[in-house]
């Protein structure tokens, strides 16, 4: 057992926070907000040439830092802490992790310029009707033709590929006949309706029309497992992002409780809102747990059931702190004005990203719990 | 003790419910559900045709304007207005400062202001809350000096800041509580004022929320000179009209017809959404929560309908207000959560396209929109009108005697 970094991530995890607590303030990403673009070319770039920290999780061979999923724990964290828009998660985690998986030569042609900061990789694999079912596919890839519609794309605007799940074969939510595709986003008969989400990236309705696909593109025909392996890896990730913002949301809120006086004393004197603080504290410190226990288990056979208890406990926890957070600050809580209401909505979006709260506990008991 | 309606409930309420359906503006229903912005106007539209109806102000004393319907009547119209989903009336001078003019005001005041609140004509805002007294209302320190005019008459001079201030921006008038003593007790020395809003030296910034909504203001006042006459009962006693209005404002606080309506919303998308190839209201789990729900809501609801009965029986509001105001507002919340969850993906978008010129296409079922605005929007209902924490602390003291 040992739950310590090595030397490498810590100083992988103190460069990128340093990096962002001198350059990605609260006014810098509201000035990119405002932009609507949904994300800063230049921090992309910055992450990729002066950090490196876009190589984090690949082989040395391929131009990488050489480490994994604790090297993307390590920098999801990060990113939550500053509620980073760029796409670290579709990009390397999703786009980088299913092409470590696949190797090959697309493998090495790929991630090197994944590390470069030039390809830019979004994850179309949500459907309207399909909910958070990765099985649940109308797209479909037939005769090298690709034809559908994918919902709320994360960066799709901005992404140079498109890593998309379709249907070659089966019924509508068959686990067979469904192949992983990575495709030049500019590709003819892709459409695009693009938007922001609430919490200030992009996202939007992708639409396919006879898109010619060719075996090059296609990273694995049957790649369900595949696309759930990756989703899970992503999971996990995703819960480190939520141990960043939560982290920053129960900070945030004790200096507040230390600093608000009312009544004559400050607010964090009260025993409700010290127990409140309590009781948030405590979901931060499960939720950082089960993400290392995830994080730790996503090469074992233990690794959905271990990602679903992961996001289920900290999908609860993100709710309860951010609501929280919110209500113990008051007012100023729900403005624009603080941080602390930025915080919230990522915590608020990261609840239902991959699956709900109950989406998991179902998965889980239909993993562990069978009757 | 009867749970039934009489002959006569049930043809008022077919009354009821034939005159909104032939005069509601359904257009501003349209309005809200686009994410259009609402304008002063479209706010008044609804008031206008209640008023000229003599339906505005059901709950005020005839003398005044009321209706003089009884409790379940009162019930009746607040569950057929929320089934047609009309759009909410302004409360800041229908139920918050005409009840304080017309049980505390002088009878000039009460001719003044009280028809023309009736008629929409004058729009409120409330100036209570200040950056350092939020819970700790009492410690406001927006301070007003007496003073006599060149003209022999006596006026306050204000200064200070007031924030939370709801639709400031279309506000005519505000009703403020100040500090008229520094030296007293701190309930002891604040007064209750009636301030024109186009008084030179008040300043209106718009404060933005989560949702990116314009509904709060942050109100300065510097030197805003204010004749003594619009002071409505004593110096010095504005505490008494203050907690007046708060236990009053509770009472509608609790929104029971209109969370009803959001319960019937829910279940409607949840019965269309699909979810692994069932509807989601056939998910176990979903199911239990929209049932638990309806559990709180009808505990809710004859809580409710035991204190109106205990009101009309001349006891009045009282502390017992603060569990409607806890209770109503959690479930409030509850609903925006559930609603958030069954939009799934689709709750992410902010309904504003990155396109020029084109920023409210649908994304997703329409059931979907505005489900993370609004439900980072109502998480002030557990925060205002008195915290649910304080309101808590009410309870304890007032009805526990802890």
């Amino acid at each position: 057992m040992d739950f310590n970094f090595t030397e490498e991530q810590t100083m992988l995890r103190d460069m990128l926070s340093r990096y962002l607590a001198d350059t990605y303030t609260f006014d810098a990403r509201q000035k990119v907000v405002h932009g609507g673009k949904g994300w800063n070319p230049a921090v992309w770039q910055a992450f990729a040439e002066e950090l490196g920290v876009l190589g984090a999780p690949f082989a040395e061979a391929h131009g990488g830092l050489g480490g994994g999923a604790i090297e993307n724990m390590v920098v999801m964290e990060e990113m939550g802490r500053a509620i980073v828009l760029e796409p670290y998660l579709s990009t390397v985690v999703i786009g980088g992790g299913a092409l470590k998986h696949v190797g090959g030569a697309i493998a090495d042609a790929v991630i090197p310029t994944i590390i470069a900061g030039t390809t830019r990789i979004a994850f179309a694999a949500y459907e309207p009707q399909g909910r958070f079912y990765l099985n649940d596919l109308t797209t479909t890839l037939k005769g090298g033709q690709l034809n559908g519609h994918k919902a709320v794309v994360e960066g799709a605007a901005h992404a140079t590929h498109l890593l998309v799940t379709a249907r070659t074969g089966g019924a509508q939510r068959d686990a067979g006949g469904v192949a992983l595709l990575l495709i030049p986003a500019d590709a003819k008969g892709i459409t695009r309706r693009d938007y922001l989400t609430v919490h200030g990236t992009s996202a939007s309705e992708v639409y396919f029309e006879n898109v010619a696909v060719g075996a090059e593109h296609v990273l694995r025909e049957e790649a369900l497992p595949l696309i759930e392996a990756v989703v899970d890896e992503a999971t996990a990730a995703l819960c480190a992002e939520a141990c960043g913002v939560l982290k920053v949301l129960h900070a945030t809120t004790l200096d507040y409780a230390k600093q608000r006086k009312q009544f004559g004393k400050a607010i964090g004197d009260f025993q409700v809102i010290q127990h409140r603080l309590v009781d948030m504290f405590m979901e931060v410190e499960q939720a950082v747990s089960m993400t290392m226990m995830a994080t730790l288990k996503l090469d074992t056979a233990e690794r959905s059931a271990a990602v679903s208890m992961a996001k289920a406990k900290v999908g609860k926890g993100a709710k309860f702190v951010g609501q929280n957070a919110v209500q113990v600050h008051g007012g100023i809580g729900i403005t624009q004005e603080l941080a602390v209401g930025h915080y919230f909505k990522r915590a608020t979006l990261i609840e239902n990203q991959f699956g709900s709260v109950d989406f998991h506990l179902s998965r889980y008991e239909g993993i562990a719990l069978a009757a | 003790m009867d749970l039934n309606f009489s002959a006569e409930d049930n043809a008022f309420r077919d009354e009821v419910r034939a005159f909104i359906r032939d005069h509601y503006p359904a257009y501003l229903n349209e309005k809200i559900h686009e994410g259009e912005e609402m304008a002063k106007e479209d706010f008044l539209a609804w008031h206008k045709v209640l008023h000229q109806k003599g339906w505005i102000v059901p709950a005020w004393p005839t003398e005044y304007g009321g209706t003089g319907w009884t409790a379940t009547q009162r019930y009746i119209w607040s569950e057929e207005t929320a089934a047609a989903d009309t759009v909410r009336l302004m409360p800041f001078g229908l139920s918050m400062v005409g009840p304080v003019i017309y049980t505390f005001g002088t009878p000039e005041q009460k001719a003044k202001f009280l028809p023309r609140i009736l008629s929409g004509e004058d729009w409120w805002c409330q100036g209570y809350s200040e950056p350092g007294a939020g819970s700790d209302l009492a410690s406001l320190r927006t301070r007003a000096e007496r003073f006599t005019g060149d003209d022999g008459k006596e006026y306050y001079r204000v200064n200070g800041q007031k924030t939370w201030t709801t639709m400031a921006q279309h506000a005519d008038w505000g009703f403020f509580l100040v500090r008229t003593d520094t030296t007293a007790k701190i309930q002891e020395g604040i007064s209750f004022l009636l301030i024109d809003m186009k008084t030179p030296g008040i300043t209106v910034r718009p404060i933005i929320t989560l949702g990116g909504e314009h509904e709060v203001n942050e109100v300065w006042l510097e030197d805003v000179i204010v004749p003594v006459e619009n002071r409505v009962f004593h110096e010095n006693k504005g505490w008494t009209c203050a907690k007046f209005l708060l236990a009053h404002e509770r009472t509608g606080i609790a929104g029971v017809a209109a969370s009803k309506r959001n319960v019937e919303r829910i279940k409607d998308v949840a019965r269309k959404t699909e979810d692994g190839g069932e509807a989601l209201m056939a998910n176990p789990f979903f199911k239990r929560k929209v049932a638990e729900l309806e559990v709180d809501l009808a505990a809710l609801e004859y809580t409710e309908l035991r204190t109106l009965a205990g009101e009309s029986s001349g006891k009045g509001p009282g502390p017992e207000s603060s569990l409607l105001k806890i209770k109503g507002t959690e479930i409030q919340q509850r609903l925006t959560e559930l609603a958030l969850e069954a939009a799934g993906t689709y709750g992410a978008p902010y309904f504003r396209s990155m396109g020029e010129g084109d920023n409210s296409f649908a994304v997703g079922p329409d059931s979907a929109r505005r489900t993370a605005p609004v439900y980072f929007n109502m998480r002030k209902t557990s925060i205002y009108g008195g915290s649910n924490e304080i309101q808590r602390n009410i309870i304890a003291k007032m009805v526990l005697g802890l």
